[in-house]
């Protein structure tokens, strides 16, 4: 049935318009900015449109050790976080999975428990310090090991698997061990990868844990040496090695490169993996 | 056949050693803090650790409500979250109407990419943003003012604009991830609703006032109560990167103030107490509201 474009459809579809602009304005106008010439950002005539493009602000900001340290730490991060973080989920929401695992209520009370409460910022400061984790990598990865969120939404997935499955793999002789491995794994791929994007980007954007546990400047992942750049203009390093060229790039262009390089892998990456962010979502407001 | 304790114990033993990381870091690093907390009851030194510090009782608690920055700071916290409750609550569900109604998949689909992009990004970058857009010298924001006439407003450095940048940014961050559950409650209203509405000549903003809201009532009603119950979990994290000495009457909260005072200045039962008190009205508002939200439907947080 086909309907008259009315007037509600205009303006509805003017607003959405609107508002997808508001979203996109921000990175349109940090790229055009990083991208401008120094006379014409100085002159604040840019606004979504490059003028006299030239690539001197990224080469300035890519030839930055503190930038490369930061992504290579983070990277570290990343990677080392995410592998361990997912192994330990899915072996633990396995067996929470179990309808009649021992004490298996007990266990998933307590998880639930640190949802509502917490110790709060000084005693996990404190005990993060006993543990003798402070100013090292370790910092950034076990603090925040395993979130209830994500091993709610894998319980959740490994509960839908029929028990018809599981029965027919242990008659056909598989240990428990097999039929995680063998029959409930290769099923549940894809909250496998919704979980791992979701430890991913926490951890990819992890400040708290940089700003509590580490002192050493080499540890820092990106995101503190992006603070430190833009918001607290620590940026002698870069004006340094920008001056080699001959030609001037403004701080403001400057600034923009760092935190578009920054963002870049997210917004890269966003456009391919955004339906399994929106997985998890619904699975994550499904009753745990 | 019913297994002893032993026997189940002994039957899911695999079971038990893969769950064994999850539970060992869940008590090393949640519950071994919880307990941490009666260092707030101490004076605590560092180097003394828990056994070697004195018993205080309550004279950080005392310390606290009696300090003038106390009634600053609650007033901070409950307010912003407050205010973004107000406005951040009904903001995802105007947006999944509007999507809603649009007719073409294509221009859908790209608003709800775009919108979902924010959610994505980290504090720092979101943060740093608002930083160079509200520079007074550099910003677009202030050109685009002083172009229309208007003097340059040093945002970041005023009091008053604080609750509005903090709460219009969660907004801008969060408004589309947030609009995800409303649409999926949308899919499950009937249409045949729809079609009856149409025929008793209900025009476009009829069916949404009479049919989709009617619909999504519930999910309404559970997102409300939930994120009521987590109405003072602000993030600290954003509120401590714009933040600053000059707006501290409006923009600095509970935590802000505890890694300030407690942790940075190591006054650590202080912060602590503070810790406590927090936790604890956290704790009652989210198990309250959860209570109601599992009493009027099946769903709640557990």
């Amino acid at each position: 049935m086909k309907q008259r474009t009315s007037l509600f459809d205009i303006v509805n579809v003017l607003i959405l318009a609107l508002f997808a602009c508001t979203m996109l304005f921000p990175f349109i106008h940090m790229a055009a900015v990083s991208l401008s010439s120094a006379e014409f950002v100085v002159g604040n005539r840019i606004s979504i449109w490059p003028k006299g493009i030239n690539f001197d602000a990224f080469a300035a900001v890519l030839s930055d050790k503190r930038i490369l340290t930061g992504y290579k730490n983070t990277l570290i991060y990343v990677v080392l976080g995410t592998t361990l973080s997912l192994i330990v989920t899915t072996m633990g929401a396995y067996s929470l999975s179990r309808r009649n695992l021992v004490f298996g209520k007990t266990f998933m009370l307590m998880i639930v428990f640190t949802i509502l409460f917490s110790g709060g910022m000084i005693p996990t400061y404190l005990t993060v310090r006993n543990y003798h984790l402070l100013d090292t990598i370790w910092a950034m990865v076990i603090p925040n090991l395993v979130t209830a969120f994500n091993l709610i939404i894998m319980r959740t997935f490994f509960q839908g698997i029929p028990r018809e499955l599981e029965e027919s793999g242990k008659i056909d002789g598989l240990s428990d061990a097999g039929i995680l491995t063998r029959i409930v794994l290769p099923l549940s791929k894809p909250v496998l990868l919704t979980v791992m994007l979701f430890y991913a980007v926490q951890i990819w954007g992890n400040f708290f844990s940089a700003l509590l546990y580490l002192r050493n400047a080499d540890l820092y992942p990106l995101q503190v040496i992006i603070r430190n750049i833009v918001m607290m203009g620590v940026i002698s390093d870069i004006t340094v090695s920008s001056a080699l060229g001959d030609k001037k790039v403004v701080l403001e262009s400057l600034k923009y490169a760092v935190i578009l390089v920054g963002t870049l892998p997210i917004l890269l990456f966003y456009p391919f993996i955004q339906k399994h962010f929106i997985k998890g979502a619904m699975m994550g407001s499904v009753k745990g | 056949m019913k297994l002893s304790i032993l026997g189940q114990i002994k039957r899911d033993r695999i079971f038990l050693l893969l769950l064994a990381p999850t539970m060992i870091f869940y008590i090393m690093f949640r519950y071994v803090p919880m307990f941490g907390i009666t260092i707030s009851f101490m004076d605590y030194n560092l180097f003394k650790g828990i056994a070697g510090s004195p018993w205080v009782g309550l004279k950080y608690y005392r310390m606290f409500f009696e300090n003038p920055d106390a009634r600053i700071i609650i007033k901070n916290t409950v307010l912003l979250g407050f205010y973004k409750l107000l406005f951040g609550f009904p903001a995802p569900i105007v947006l999944a109407l509007m999507l809603n109604e649009v007719r073409s998949m294509l221009f859908k689909r790209f608003v709800q990419t775009v919108s979902y992009m924010p959610y994505f990004l980290s504090i720092v970058v979101v943060a740093s943003m608002i930083d160079m857009f509200l520079s007074p010298s550099t910003g677009w924001l202030n050109h685009a003012l002083q172009s229309m006439g208007f003097p340059a407003v040093n945002f970041l450095q005023e009091p008053g604009w604080f609750r509005t940048i903090f709460v219009s940014s969660e907004i801008w961050q969060q408004v589309g991830w947030g609009s995800i559950i409303y649409l999926a409650a949308v899919t499950t209203i009937d249409p045949q609703l729809y079609e009856a509405a149409r025929m008793d000549g209900a025009g476009r903003l009829k069916q949404i006032w009479h049919v989709t809201l009617p619909g999504l009532a519930t999910t309404v009603a559970i997102m409300f109560l939930m994120q009521v119950g987590q109405i003072l979990e602000i993030s600290f994290e954003k509120v401590f990167l714009l933040s600053n000495a000059a707006t501290y009457d409006t923009s600095d909260i509970i935590s802000t103030y505890v890694y300030r005072i407690g942790l940075l200045q190591g006054n650590f039962s202080y912060g602590a107490a503070i810790d406590l008190f927090m936790g604890v009205i956290g704790f009652a508002l989210v198990y309250v509201s959860n209570r109601i939200s599992r009493r009027f439907s099946e769903t709640s947080l557990w």
